[in-house]
């Protein structure tokens, strides 16, 4: 069995009929992830005993011929920002290194119940702020197309493990790019919910108005499947909404005729690299082939989005990350004389650079004298951004954009400058601010042979409009992806 | 323009130390980052309603966001304390609290 070339349907297929068990799928990845994850790294932490468990409760069904949940025996890895209990659980930061949760985040739930093995926690951007993982407290994550490169951030572990096969899907979160910008880098499928579609229960907190729970896959149905099993209102999330969720197996598939695509002149601006460009021009020629409309519609608050995300993201995680004081759990650092001098010893020595740069400027834009000049200025612009895709969402479908402005760089190459590394989300962040889904779809790859990513925006909890263009477009480039 | 004494006060309010490396670092880059975030002052955002989050643009679930207040289980005692760096057993261990 070539475990590349596992998807979810396939590895379910596999343990359905009998050509494998989940037991023996799950003891191949380990002896792969064993074997070539060293040189990714995408993995922080394995959990072979929960897997085997669970791997055996699915054997279980198996044998009796049941029939089996949708994702039964389906290897997956989930980025190390979702609780699994007692499991460590990091956020990729050295301030939780020995954490270890007393309760499952209700994605991992979900998965586990429609009969995924969860093979391990994937390494991250400490507490998903990044947009390369070198910002992990434990070690950068390479990227397996090239490994001289990032794999993108923040969720670089979850994608790496897709493009690399340690795994057939995986789970990342996405408050800036954070799972779109990684697939693009790494040649895989990525998809960003709607806001409220995905419980963020036992989500690691970074900016509650913009964290969104989400999958990864080798494909679009891949990625659809994982979405159906964590989709859906949370009793244990105020912030879901009861919106019903669609049967996605259904709906990809449908054809694209009549469909309006809306192409944004903002986000091909003379910023873009010239080979991203031509490969989401080509993909969305392919579209139009395929039945599609193009039209054009402008989204003219774009230049704004990255400075809204950078006040609102920052003054959220500055709030959030509070908590992590040394006191109920994680790091603590000398006894000190004071309670607020063990706090300071504490987050000096548990938080890295790019955590702390956010925590001051979110304090900054929250203090007195400026929170009506950078918070709540921000916030009204996060409207006008919001209004733009509305309006959009009038006259087309869905729209098409590239996912980021350029192929993975190399590690390293934008460590020493945080703005330039804030740029590397500058076509996702808006569809966090709005809160409507996303997608990246691999749609060609540069000279060098680098994957380059396609984004579909859709409107509020239309999913499933996304996943039937995503679809399409899939099939209609794989000569030039692969 | 942020000043030294202005990365003090924002680490004081942080819970934050930071090295004389770090606070010269920190003036830099919060400098160039905020000189970026001043372009959103090129708008005029004066009839324009602060968005805090998303769900409350779309009206869903009206009225049902409160939930009954109900005794409902939690995470015993012993779960709750397992990860802390210092407790009795019954309560987590702080030092002393003296304001500085």
């Amino acid at each position: 069995m070539n475990l590349d070339l596992l998807t979810v349907d396939s590895a379910r297929t596999a343990v359905l009929e009998k050509e494998t068990t989940a037991t023996a799928l799950a003891d191949a990845f380990y002896k792969k992830i064993e074997a070539e994850d060293g040189a990714i790294g995408a993995y922080l932490t394995l959990c072979k005993e929960r897997a085997y468990r669970q791997a055996a409760r699915i054997d279980a069904l198996a044998d009796k011929g049941d029939d089996l949940p949708p994702l039964a025996g389906v290897p997956v890895a989930i980025k190390d920002v979702f609780t699994t209990k007692d499991v460590r659980t990091t956020a990729g930061s050295k301030i939780l290194a020995d954490f270890i949760a007393p309760y499952d985040a209700t994605v991992v739930s979900r998965l586990e119940d429609a009969g995924a093995i969860i093979l391990g926690k994937t390494n991250c951007d400490e507490f998903a702020m990044g947009s390369s993982n070198e910002n992990s407290g434990f070690h950068p994550v390479h990227n397996p197309r090239d490994r001289t490169r990032v794999p993108g951030g923040s969720s670089g572990g979850s994608a790496a493990t897709i493009a690399a096969g340690t795994a057939v899907a995986s789970l990342g979160s996405d408050t800036g790019g954070s799972i779109r910008q990684p697939a693009a880098f790494c040649g895989v499928v990525g998809l960003m919910p709607t806001y409220g579609r995905v419980s963020r229960y036992g989500l690691i907190a970074f900016a509650s108005s913009l964290d969104h729970p989400g999958p990864f896959g080798k494909t679009v149905r891949d990625a659809a499947l994982m979405l159906q099993a964590i989709a859906g209102r949370d009793p244990l999330d105020s912030t879901t909404a009861d919106v019903p969720v669609p049967n996605y197996r259904e709906q990809i598939g449908q054809p694209v005729t009549g469909l309006k695509v809306g192409v944004p002149p903002e986000y091909f601006d003379e910023g873009l690299d010239s080979e991203v460009r031509a490969a989401v021009e080509f993909g969305i020629q392919e579209l139009k082939q395929a039945g599609a409309e193009v039209v054009p519609i402008s989204l003219p608050h774009t230049p704004y989005a990255i400075p809204t995300y950078y006040v609102i993201a920052t003054a959220e995680a500055s709030s959030n990350l509070a908590r992590y004081d040394g006191v109920r759990y994680g790091l603590r650092v000398g006894e000190g004389k004071t309670l607020s001098e063990m706090y300071r010893r504490t987050r000096d020595a548990g938080f890295g650079a790019e955590v702390k740069r956010r925590i001051m400027l979110g304090t900054y834009v929250l203090s007195a004298g400026y929170y009506d000049a950078y918070y709540l200025k921000a916030q009204r612009v996060r409207s006008l951004l919001a209004r733009d895709f509305d309006e959009a969402f009038t006259k087309v479908d869905v729209i098409v954009t590239p996912t980021a402005p350029t192929p993975a760089f190399k590690l390293g190459e934008k460590t020493d400058d945080p703005l330039a590394m804030y740029l590397a989300d500058i076509f996702t962040v808006t569809a966090d601010l709005a809160g409507i889904p996303g997608i990246s779809i691999p749609c060609g790859k540069s000279k060098e042979g680098l994957p380059i990513g396609m984004q579909i925006l859709g409107r509020h909890f239309d999913e499933a409009t996304v996943l039937r263009v995503a679809h399409v477009a899939e099939h209609a480039l794989a000569a030039k992806v692969y | 323009m942020v000043s030294e004494k202005d990365v003090s006060y924002v680490a004081d309010l942080a819970h934050l130390e930071l090295t004389d490396e770090e606070r010269i670092r920190m003036l830099k880059d919060l400098n160039s980052i905020l000189g970026y975030i001043d372009r959103l002052n090129q708008l005029d955002t004066s009839n324009v309603e602060p968005m805090a989050q998303v769900a409350s643009r779309y009206g869903e679930r009206k009225g049902e966001v409160m939930r009954s207040d109900e005794t409902r289980p939690s995470l015993p005692r012993e779960e709750a304390l397992r990860n802390a760096p210092v407790s009795d057993g019954t309560f987590f261990k702080v030092p002393k609290v003296i304001e500085r």
